[in-house]
């Protein structure tokens, strides 16, 4: 298996990296603060022009033959996404999507602060293939200054022939939504609005708006320079090529991994030096993810098609260990309780919906009273029915909590709990009032 | 054959009056804080006159009627 630390003589430079090791995204060593202009041309050489229509198609085409996916969370095929709006009629946009507002993750901060010009070549890149004059990179706060600086020194290079502009994003859990990314850049309103239309449709200001996240912008500004034979040299045939993942809580080494797409996910923990202590449950994907039982999940490719046995996705790339000794039950109900509060609060389901679910976990971690019936009825009533799929998410992660912690409701009806520790592995940042 | 039109409610918009719900509980119920749940089914012609009703009533112009092939709610991108 081809991992960051897979304890094989590190090749240097471009060769290396053409040879399909990882890692492709991350430096070899962290440490160095964020790649110059000049270190990264000298890892990655430049990228590759052309800017004519045929190359422009031929490039969307062999974004497309590598399988490369969104690593945002959704999955949805890039050159679909290129070609979509690439083919708008109105002069399209780019968006650069780094606003990372999970508070669990940082996969997307890492990347920006080791790498900021693979993130920015591939936003100019984007630009090119769709025809856009502009791309607009969102990131977190976090990263800025190291998003800013890179930015400058490619207009003192004289680099690009596309306009870069750098925003700071909501520092919110739904701004990194699609319409609510745009409504943000446009109005400085963190809040989706009703689809349709889509945004890669009718997006900023009614143009064709590409929103990318930032790590699958950094894949196609390498997919371009090495093509898409490289790109599947890594992952499985279903979904090539590699991805970052965030490891926090019951881990030896939390922290920010570029993993080859299909490995087990005991492996993708072993990346972090394993469980630091027994293992009660992982939540894989996000907080819009799945629960699992390390027992059943270990053995799991991570990929869509192998965390599916378990009704989970990748997601953002997310894998969180709760220790045996820390009630799952007590930690779902903080999750939903943050997502309830993180609720754009336009639409009634959501607004009144994840509270009331929220309510019901909470009384259930408790001990008080548990009304199964009443909680499933308020989750069927809560899915599908936002304007984004913040509800379906939130939906999603207590159905699987519901299933995988079972054994802790029965106890829970009994007056007991495993949890001797009080809970709190995953953050849940207080909501700042405006 | 033409397919006929969905009833589509803008959740944003929507502020759960509950007056669609009156005139067509065939196809719109109201879960537990008020809110409409439509079928999504293609509104039978029998009914298209309440239908047509429930739009025109919406107090917070919320509602509408899909003609476009009577296609699923269109399922949403998220930033990826």
């Amino acid at each position: 298996m081809n991992t960051i630390d897979s304890g094989q003589r590190p090749v240097r430079g471009a060769t290396a990296l053409q040879t399909g090791r990882l890692p492709r995204l991350l430096p070899e060593r962290f440490g160095g603060g964020p790649a110059s202009l000049a270190e990264h041309v000298a890892r990655y050489g430049r990228l590759p022009r052309g800017w004519d229509g045929p190359w422009r198609e031929q490039l969307i085409a062999e974004a497309g033959r590598a399988g490369l996916t969104g690593r945002g969370g959704a999955g949805f095929p890039t050159a679909r996404k290129l070609a979509t709006v690439a083919a708008g009629r109105d002069a399209p946009v780019v968006i650069a999507n780094g606003t990372e507002g999970e508070p669990a993750s940082a996969k997307d901060k890492v990347l920006l602060a080791c790498a900021p010009h693979l993130v920015l070549d591939g936003a100019v890149l984007a630009a090119h293939l769709v025809g856009a004059g502009q791309a607009i990179v969102v990131v977190h706060d976090a990263v800025r200054e190291v998003v800013d600086g890179a930015a400058a020194e490619r207009r003192q290079a004289r680099l690009d022939q596309i306009k870069v502009k750098v925003m700071t994003g909501a520092d919110r859990f739904v701004g990194g939504e699609a319409t609510a990314l745009v409504n943000w850049v446009a109005h400085g309103i963190p809040l989706p609005t009703a689809t349709p239309p889509r945004v890669s449709e009718s997006g900023l200001h009614g143009r064709p708006t590409l929103v990318q996240n930032v790590e699958t912008l950094a894949h196609l500004a390498l997919l371009a320079r090495w093509g898409a034979r490289w790109f599947r040299s890594l992952g499985t045939p279903a979904e090539p090529g590699s991805m970052l993942v965030t490891l926090i809580g019951a881990v030896h080494q939390p922290g920010v991994r570029e993993i080859e797409i299909g490995m087990p996910v005991s492996d993708v923990l072993g990346l972090a030096g394993g469980p630091a202590v027994p293992l009660g449950a992982l939540l894989i994907g996000g907080y819009f993810g799945t629960w699992a039982d390390p027992a059943v999940a270990g053995a799991l490719p991570f990929s869509a098609e192998g965390l599916s046995a378990i009704g989970g996705s990748p997601g953002a790339g997310l894998v969180a260990a709760l220790p045996a000794d820390v009630c799952g039950l007590a930690e779902t109900a903080r999750i939903a309780r943050y997502l309830a509060g993180e609720s754009a609060g336009q639409c009634g389901p959501c607004v009144f919906g994840l509270g009331s679910m929220a309510s019901a976990l909470e009384d259930l971690a408790a001990g008080h009273s548990y009304q199964p019936g009443q909680l499933r009825r308020w989750m069927a009533q809560v899915e599908g029915r936002g304007a984004c799929h913040h509800p379906d998410g939130a939906v999603r992660m207590v159905r699987s909590a519901l299933a995988v912690f079972g054994a802790e409701i029965d106890r829970h009806a009994q007056g007991w709990c495993c949890g001797c520790r009080p809970p709190g592995v995953l953050p849940v940042p207080l909501r700042r009032t405006p | 054959m033409i397919a006929g039109p969905r009833l589509r409610v803008d959740p944003i918009a929507c502020d759960g009056r509950g007056l669609c719900a009156e005139v067509l509980p065939e196809m719109i119920t109201l879960d537990d804080w008020g809110f409409p749940i439509i079928r999504d089914i293609e509104v039978p012609p029998g009914l298209l006159d309440e239908a047509a009703a429930a739009v025109r009533l919406c107090p917070r112009l919320a509602l509408r009627l899909d003609h476009r092939a009577g296609a699923p709610a269109a399922s949403r991108q998220r930033a990826s």
